[in-house]
């Protein structure tokens, strides 16, 4: 066992048994007995330092934990002490068994298969757990944060509407803008490198336009391209051009000189030159300027319907969500961004996997 | 014999910031068809940048370079020279026959012809079954060996190493070294080969030209009259070690008269 390993056990047996302590002594011994049971458990892990306990002991504490809490949120108010000792327990024993299941996978953690999800998944599901416990068990005020369940049920209850405004800002302002800017910075980059009066020319004026704050810039293409989803694809090949432009102008320097010298001993032209080292060899800046620009895009397109929009659309609904006090259908509408922001920027990180496989940087992992 | 190679009086001057610095001065030499020239000497005595007037990848200031008996710039046009550079430098994204295959596809060579042309001149580096295999799979002499092989595989007459198997350990590079031996056999190339191993350039060379710095000039042209075949062991000979203290004289005294200078 490892040091961490060693007080993490120590700490979440010894939360337990304080909080078993505490759950005796108040109230009737029937109230909340699963809770009470959990306490009971998992102060009896505390035998680990005498025999040695298996790590899915602790997955089944942090199970347990987890439903005892949850089914325990309603049936105090306020929740007393050993409620929050037993989230903390569980918490811990959460902790420990990722800790002890992550050692076990390194090793070969490559060809273990789905079991690498494992530990995302339990650090996603324990954050939901806290975060349901502390804002039911401690009545914080929905405006503040309301608990996951709720949020759940918002989405699960305005499938249609946020599907709709999925459509507007995902599918058409951010997808459409992000092609659009990606694509003209990478063309740009292209006629650029050409020309030395056009790198000088070019570049300062790509970069004023990067600085531009999007609050200005976005009333203004309101006006140029109207209150649909044009005006807010045109924020986003504005806030995506400069980045890919930059990218790919230092990846087209990237191929070393001795590469580049090998390519002019064949007396290969301009256009092989590009095409068989220059922009293989610029690949991994290309594919910076796609990753952060497809984070780019979708603040760019949220925050420009913030600005005069029909009456669909991620931003336009979470103005005026807050605005009726709908707090819940903000957090619904930020779950869905998330979810498409990471799931965006997850199949782009693929293909750069499988384009830019000879990179160092992908090779190794 | 016709000069594949011909310098007269040539010389190359850098500008730099700090000034001139004088890479080759009056160099005079002849380099003849089927020829295994070497160039020796320290570092900066322009060996390297003499090999990159050859490729036209520098330009001399004065004098005149011809190859085959055209200007430089006109024979890499016509593609009249495989370059072997110090690091491999092979492409990381194709696979050992993609880089093979590379000048090929740059001249336009059909696909039957690329494919014949890949596996013969990667039968003869010894490469046959690493086709498939990309460079940072490969060893550092493997992947110099591949880089030999694309040198190969257009046909041209004449072979430019730069220290190919400068960055390799002793071993290996004995070995590469009587492969080449063979290869030249095989194939009746003309090679110039750059080194700054005394008993390298012994060992290949029909001729080597013992250069020293600062200006970089030809000290000495030394014909050697070793058999061509050459077993490893040849290295052990007197005839062989005449050589090499020859070789060894000229460079003392290119860098006594250095001294002298400074």
């Amino acid at each position: 066992m490892s040091q961490l390993q060693y007080f993490l056990a120590l700490l979440a047996g010894g939360v337990s048994l304080i909080g078993l302590v505490f759950g005796l002594i108040s109230g009737p011994l029937e109230q909340a007995l699963l809770l009470k049971a959990f306490l009971a458990l998992g102060t009896l892990s505390l035998v680990r330092f005498l025999v040695p306990l298996g790590f899915w002991a602790d997955a089944a504490l942090a199970f347990l934990g987890t439903v005892s809490v949850l089914t325990g949120i309603g049936i105090f108010s306020p929740a007393p002490a050993f409620f929050w000792l037993a989230l903390v327990a569980s918490w811990l024993f959460a902790w420990l068994f990722v800790e002890r299941f992550s050692r076990v996978l390194a090793p070969g953690w490559r060809d273990s298969g789905g079991l690498g999800l494992i530990i995302p998944i339990v650090f996603g599901v324990a954050i939901l757990v806290v975060w349901e416990a502390i804002t039911r068990g401690a009545n914080v005020p929905q405006v503040i944060l309301p608990p996951p369940s709720m949020i759940g049920a918002r989405i699960a209850s305005s499938i249609p509407t946020l599907w709709a405004d999925f459509q507007q800002t995902f599918l058409k302002a951010v997808l459409i803008g992000y092609l659009l800017g990606c694509g003209l910075g990478f063309v740009v980059a292209i006629l650029i490198d050409r020309s030395p009066f056009l790198k000088s020319g070019l570049l300062p004026l790509g970069n004023l336009v990067s600085a531009l704050p999007i609050v200005g810039v976005a009333p203004i293409m309101v006006m140029w391209f109207g209150f649909d989803w044009p005006s807010k694809a045109a924020v986003v090949v504005i806030m995506t051009f400069f980045p890919m432009l930059v990218n790919t102008v230092a990846g087209l320097n990237a191929a070393s000189v001795i590469e580049r010298d090998l390519m002019r001993t064949y007396a290969a032209s301009y256009w092989q030159t590009l095409m068989k080292l220059r922009l293989p060899a610029a690949g991994p800046f290309i594919f910076n300027a796609l990753k952060i620009n497809s984070t780019l895009a979708l603040i760019g397109a949220i925050v420009a319907e913030f600005f005069g929009t029909p009456i669909v659309g991620m931003g336009f609904r979470i103005s005026t969500e807050v605005g009726r006090m709908n707090v819940d259908m903000v957090w619904a509408e930020i779950a869905v961004a998330a979810v498409a922001g990471s799931v965006f920027y997850g199949v782009i990180t693929l293909v750069e996997r499988r384009v830019t496989f000879w990179h160092p940087s992908v090779r190794g992992a | 014999m016709t000069a594949v190679v011909s310098a007269r009086h040539l010389g190359l001057t850098f500008r730099t910031n700090d000034g001139d610095v004088v890479a080759l001065s009056d160099v005079d030499l002849e380099i003849g068809k089927g020829e295994f020239v070497s160039f020796i000497g320290p570092s900066g005595c322009g060996k390297t940048t003499f090999l990159r007037t050859i490729a036209d990848l520098e330009q001399p200031t004065s004098g005149t370079l011809t190859v085959n008996g055209q200007t430089p710039e006109t024979a890499r046009r016509d593609r009249s020279y495989g370059y072997v550079f110090q690091a491999p430098a092979l492409y990381p994204w194709r696979t050992i026959e993609k880089n093979v295959a590379l000048p090929l596809e740059i001249m336009g060579y059909s696909a039957p012809q690329q494919a014949e042309r890949i596996g013969r001149t990667l039968d003869l580096v010894n490469l046959s079954g690493f086709e498939k295999k990309f460079p940072w799979q490969l060893s550092g002499g493997m992947q110099q060996r591949a880089s030999i092989a694309r040198a190969l595989a257009f046909d041209a007459d004449l072979l430019l190493m730069d220290e190919p198997f400068g960055a390799l350990d002793e071993i290996v590079r004995d070995h590469l070294n009587s492969e080449l031996l063979k290869l030249w056999a095989a194939t009746g190339k003309t090679i110039c080969f750059v080194t700054h191993s005394i008993p390298e350039a012994v060992y290949l060379s029909t001729k080597i030209v013992v250069m020293s710095p600062r200006p970089g000039r030809v000290t000495d042209v030394i014909e050697s009259d070793l058999p061509r075949e050459r077993p490893l062991d040849i290295r052990e000979t007197p005839e062989f070690l005449a050589i090499a203290a020859r070789v060894r004289e000229g460079l003392r005294a290119g860098h006594s008269y250095d001294e002298g200078a400074v």
